[in-house]
């Protein structure tokens, strides 16, 4: 292996040798602002999809209130035609119960990165080894990124079964296009997440790594944000 | 906190700054958690949501949470301010077109139009 492609390695933490994976002392990126181009990326990206997310929430609420048949959110509807009537089809329990889930998952997040970072310093009481445990903290970021997942294939599905398609009305469409890029962006966080898991099985994250992590906790709290706002705006504001 | 100030440095966080324990996350997630409840609650309340203050205070605890969940979760508080601007630089273009096409389109131009 050439030098020039030993030091290019270097940045992500280890050099391949003939033998295998050395590990080597990690080095940030070196750049004119001394921060890293990395969590500068994320950032900026974070930054875009807080306009992607604000336009899609601005959609449903211009159309809010605009749908010419039900089934609606918040009130009962009577089918003119069938005479059928349709519940409010919003669940205030499950969604709740589901940003409870959601906010935990931030929590549990933060508290991996947290282990990782101070992976080294001792640990004496239970409770130090439990918080230092980054594995545990992964494994139920992933768990509760998965059951907030179910709860929304829960909900997606009642409301398929009450009337409600993307194609019924437009409250349907931009409901179903808001929370199903939302949904899109918690099930890329969970496989990136389960990624992280898989080199902590592996090799152990190190203080070194603690970047990567970082890169992914911040992801995965801003889909939990973006979940903050879309609660308060569609579910309990009538 | 293990974190040297060199990793700081290496992820952009203020040397000075101080990052909160895992006992303060918990306690943080403690008051997330109180906050979410308290909207819950109050949408119950038939009488609270007919009333002026509901929606202000609902878009309140919303924003509350969400900056608490930015500053301390995402440790904007103690990161680069450049990192502040990326975030909040967009998010505040983001209100203000959210807040155009409101009162372009949305129930804030009917009203209008109907007092015209």
């Amino acid at each position: 292996m050439s030098t020039a492609t030993i030091t290019a390695d270097a940045g992500h933490g280890h050099a391949h040798g003939a033998g295998g994976v050395t590990h080597v002392e990690h080095q940030p990126h070196h750049t004119s602002l001394g921060l890293d181009n990395r969590k500068i990326a994320i950032w900026a990206f974070i930054g875009s999809e807080c306009m992607l997310f604000i336009s899609l929430i601005s959609t449903y609420l211009i159309y809010k209130g605009k749908s010419v048949v039900g089934p609606y959110p918040h009130e009962k509807w009577t089918d003119p035609n069938s005479g059928e009537t349709f519940n409010a089809i919003l669940n205030i329990p499950v969604t709740s119960a589901s940003t409870f889930v959601l906010l935990m998952s931030s929590l549990a997040m933060v508290l991996a990165h947290s282990a990782v970072v101070n992976r080294h310093a001792p640990k004496t009481t239970t409770l130090e080894k439990i918080f230092g445990s980054s594995k545990l903290w992964l494994l139920v970021t992933i768990l509760f990124g998965v059951t907030f997942l179910g709860f929304q294939a829960y909900e997606f599905t009642s409301f398929v079964h009450e009337g409600l398609t993307i194609k019924t009305n437009l409250f349907g469409s931009s409901f179903f296009t808001l929370t199903g890029f939302h949904g899109a962006h918690v099930t890329v966080g969970v496989l990136w997440l389960c990624t992280l898991l898989a080199m902590d099985m592996k090799r152990g994250l190190q203080p070194e790594d603690a970047l990567i992590v970082d890169l992914s906790a911040l992801y995965w709290h801003f889909v939990d944000v973006v979940w903050i706002a879309i609660f308060t705006l569609i579910y309990l504001i009538p | 906190m293990a974190h040297t100030d060199a990793a700081h440095a290496a992820h952009g966080h203020d040397a000075h700054g101080h990052h909160p324990t895992p006992m303060e996350y918990v306690k943080i997630g403690g008051i997330l958690t109180a906050i979410t409840i308290w909207e819950v609650w109050a949408y119950y309340i038939p009488s609270l949501v007919a009333s002026k203050i509901f929606i202000p205070m609902l878009l309140i605890l919303s924003a509350v949470k969400f900056a608490i969940v930015v500053m301390f979760y995402m440790h904007l508080k103690y990161d680069h301010k450049l990192f502040r601007a990326l975030f909040t630089g967009p998010l505040l273009i983001a209100m203000g077109t959210v807040m155009g096409l409101l009162f372009l389109f949305g129930k804030v131009a009917i009203r209008l139009a109907g007092q015209g």
